[in-house]
C-alpha cells in the first residue's frame, strides 16, 4: 500500500499537525518508504496467532474507586502557557 | 588523590565507605569534568546546587552512619524522566520550560530512598525517536570516542546518547536511560560501555515521557556491569502507579555478578547472521561464544524464525502507541504554544512547530496504521507478529536455552550528519539485533567486547528468560572480564 498526496493530508489534519504544500511530497516519499519496508509482514502466516495485547503474563490489578489525590489546582495549572483562575485559556470554541 | 571520575561506580561507593573522600568531592570533580566536557553537548541541563546540597546531605548521613545504598553517588539523568521542580523537555521544542510537580518512581527511588546524588539532565533523541541523538532540539551529543588518527565527531548512538557518552567521558558514575528500540544497549555498545535493559515490567513507568508504552522500559548505562547490577536494584520493583510494572521481589543482582557459568546453555541464533555483516562484527560474535565456553557454557546453534519481521513490526506497533501518546502535546496544559485564529488550527500550529522531523513522521505513520480501514492490515497484523516472535524465544527457552548470544549492533559508531536526510529506513537498521527483546519483553544487556580496526567499540548483546537479568549479569561479566575495560582517550 502507499499514500497519494490527498491522504498524507489527510493523515496530517487526523494527527493535528499543520503540513505546507511544499512539504508534502517529501513527507509522501518517506512515508511510502517505511510502508514499503513494513510490507513484508503481509508474507507471515498469522491464521489462528493471537495479538499480543499483554507484554507480561499477567492479570490487570484492581485499587479501591477511592479519591486519593486532589485540591492541588496551582500545581497543575503551574506549567500551561495561558490561565486565568485555574483555568486553561484556548481560542474561542463556540461562536 | 585518585581521579574521582574515574572510579566505577562500586569503587566510589566503597571509597564514600572507607571515607576516602566525601561526597561533595565526588560531585565537585564530576561537575568540572562536565564543565570541561560541554563540547560534547552530553548534559542538556547542568543541575550544580542541587548536586551540592544533595551530596552534601548524603554526607551527613555518612558521618551518622546511615544512608541508602546509592548514599552519595553521582549520577546523569535522561531527559525523559519527569524531575519535581527540574526542567524536563524529553528534548522536544514542544515541552518548552516544563517543571514536572512530580518525580518519576525510578528518580525518587534512585535519589529520595537510596540517597545518590543528581549531576542533571541527559540528552536524548526527542521522545527517545533516534538512533543516533541527533533528532534532539539541543543537538547532537558528541561520542567521546573518535576513529584512530581521525578527529572526525561520531554520534553516540541513541536514543539514550548523552547517557552513553557522559558514562563514557567519566561525566557520572552512571546514568538512568530508557530503551524502546534499543535506546539503551546500541549507545552502550558504541560507547564501550554497559547497558542493561530489563524484562518488561520490571522498572515502573510512572514519570517516564511515553514513547511506546508497551515496548518502554528503564535501565541503566554504566562502565561496568558490576555497576550496572548495583543500579538495576534500585531502579527496579513494584510501583502501584504503573499497572503494567510486576509485584515481584526485586533481587540483589550485584550477586550474580562472579556467579559460575559453567553448565549453562547459550543460544547463537542463525537468523542474527546477516548477508553483509561486516567481518569484524562475525569475528566479534564468535569470539564472545568461546569466551562463554572457556568459561564452562555450552554453546548451540538455535533458529528464531520470525527475527526478520521484528523490525518492521516494531515500526507499526512503536509508531502507532506514539501517535496516541503525544496526542496529549496540545499547547493547552503544559509546553509551547503556537497561535490560530481557532482552536484546532492552534492544535496544529503548535504540533507543527513543537515536534522535529523524525517525531512528526512516526505520529503520522502511527495515525495511518490506526485510521479506520487500515487498522486490520497493520497494526492487528504487527501485534500477531508480535506473538510469533515471543514464541520464538519462548521455544528456545523451553528448549534448555538459558540466554542468547548476538552481536549488539551491525555496525560501530558512525559520523554525526552521515544518515541524516536519506532514507528513515537506513537509520532504523541500527536496531535490527536489539529490537526484538522489546517486541518480546525481554531483558537483554550490551557488554563491550573489542573494537574494530578503526580502534572504535563494539559490543554483544545476551537476551535473556523473562525476570533473569541475573543469569544476563553473570554471563555478562563473563566476556567483561575478557574483553577488559574501554575507555575512550580525553581529547575534549
Amino acid at each position: 500500500m502507499s499514500v497519494d498526496a490527498a491522504t498524507v493530508r489527510r493523515i496530517a489534519h487526523l494527527a493535528r499537525i499543520a503540513v505546507d504544500d511544499a512539504e508534502v511530497p517529501h513527507l509522501q516519499g518517506e512515508l511510502n518508504a517505511i510502508l514499503a519496508f513494513v510490507e513484508q509482514l503481509q508474507e507471515v502466516n498469522v491464521d489462528g496467532v493471537e495479538p499480543m495485547t499483554s507484554v507480561t503474563p499477567m492479570a490487570m490489578k484492581m485499587r479501591p474507586d477511592a479519591v486519593n489525590d486532589g485540591e492541588i489546582a496551582d500545581k497543575i495549572v503551574a506549567n500551561a502557557p495561558v490561565t486565568h483562575d485555574h483555568f486553561f485559556l484556548v481560542p474561542k470554541v463556540v461562536e | 588523590m585518585t581521579n574521582l571520575t574515574s572510579l566505577t561506580l562500586a569503587e566510589a561507593r566503597d571509597g564514600l565507605a572507607r571515607k576516602s573522600f566525601t561526597s561533595l568531592e565526588l560531585a565537585d570533580a564530576h561537575l568540572a569534568a562536565m564543565e570541561r566536557a560541554r563540547v560534547l553537548n552530553a548534559y542538556v541541563l547542568e543541575t550544580p546546587e542541587r548536586a551540592r546540597e544533595m551530596a552534601r546531605q548524603a554526607d551527613e548521613r555518612i558521618a551518622k552512619g546511615e544512608g541508602g545504598p546509592l548514599n552519595g553517588l553521582p549520577l546523569g539523568v535522561k531527559d525523559l524522566f519527569a524531575t519535581e521542580g527540574t526542567r524536563t523537555t524529553a528534548c522536544s521544542r514542544i515541552l518548552d520550560d516544563f517543571k514536572p510537580p512530580y518525580e518519576s518512581t525510578v528518580t525518587s527511588q534512585l535519589f529520595t530512598r537510596d540517597g545518590a546524588v543528581m549531576l542533571g539532565k541527559l540528552n536524548n533523541d526527542e521522545f527517545a525517536m533516534g538512533s543516533s541523538n541527533e533528532t534532539s532540539c539541543f543537538g547532537p551529543v558528541v561520542n567521546p570516542w573518535r576513529r584512530q588518527g581521525s578527529d572526525v565527531k561520531l554520534v553516540p548512538g541513541g536514543s539514550s546518547g548523552g547517557s552513553a557518552s557522559a558514562v563514557a567521558a567519566g561525566l557520572c558514575l552512571g546514568a538512568t536511560a530508557t530503551d524502546t528500540g534499543g535506546s539503551i544497549r546500541q549507545p552502550a555498545a558504541f560507547t564501550g560501555t554497559v547497558g542493561l535493559k530489563p524484562t518488561y515490567g520490571r522498572c515502573s513507568r510512572w514519570g517516564i515521557v511515553a514513547f511506546a508504552s508497551s515496548l518502554d522500559q528503564a535501565g541503566p548505562i554504566t562502565r561496568t556491569v558490576r555497576d550496572a547490577a548495583i543500579l538495576m536494584r534500585s531502579m527496579a520493583g513494584h510501583d502501584p502507579r504503573d499497572t503494567t510494572s510486576v509485584d515481584r521481589a526485586v533481587p540483589d543482582y550485584e550477586a550474580a555478578v562472579g556467579k559460575s557459568v559453567k553448565g549453562m546453555k547459550i543460544g547463537l541464533p542463525r537468523e542474527y547472521r546477516l548477508e553483509g555483516m561486516p567481518a569484524e562484527i562475525e569475528k566479534l560474535w564468535s569470539q564472545g561464544a568461546e569466551w562463554l565456553k572457556a568459561a564452562g557454557a555450552e554453546l548451540v546453534e538455535v533458529s528464531l524464525p520470525h527475527t526478520k519481521y521484528a523490525l518492521p513490526a516494531y515500526y507499526i506497533v512503536a509508531p502507532a502507541e506514539a501517535s496516541s501518546n503525544l496526542a496529549r502535546y496540545d499547547g493547552v496544559r503544559y509546553g509551547a504554544r503556537a497561535g490560530g485564529s481557532n482552536i484546532v488550527e492552534m492544535y496544529e500550529n503548535t504540533r507543527a512547530k513543537g515536534f522535529g522531523a523524525e517525531v512528526r513522521r512516526r505520529i503520522m505513520i502511527g495515525t495511518y496504521v490506526l485510521s479506520a480501514g487500515y487498522y486490520d492490515a497493520y497494526y492487528l497484523r504487527a501485534q500477531k507478529v508480535r506473538t510469533l516472535i515471543k514464541k520464538d524465544f519462548e521455544d528456545c527457552y523451553d528448549a534448555g536455552v538459558d540466554a542468547i548470544l548476538t552481536p549488539a549492533t551491525p555496525s560501530a559508531a558512525f559520523g554525526i550528519g552521515q544518515k541524516v536526510g536519506g532514507n528513515p529506513i537506513e537509520m532504523y537498521l541500527n536496531d535490527i539485533f536489539t529490537v526484538t527483546a522489546n517486541m518480546a519483553g525481554l531483558p537483554g544487556i550490551a557488554v563491550p567486547a573489542g573494537k574494530d580496526s578503526q580502534g572504535l567499540p563494539l559490543g554483544l548483546q545476551l537476551i535473556g528468560r523473562p525476570f533473569d537479568e541475573e543469569t544476563l549479569i553473570s554471563l555478562g561479566e563473563v566476556i567483561e572480564l575478557a574483553a577488559g575495560r574501554f575507555t575512550p582517550e580525553v581529547w575534549w
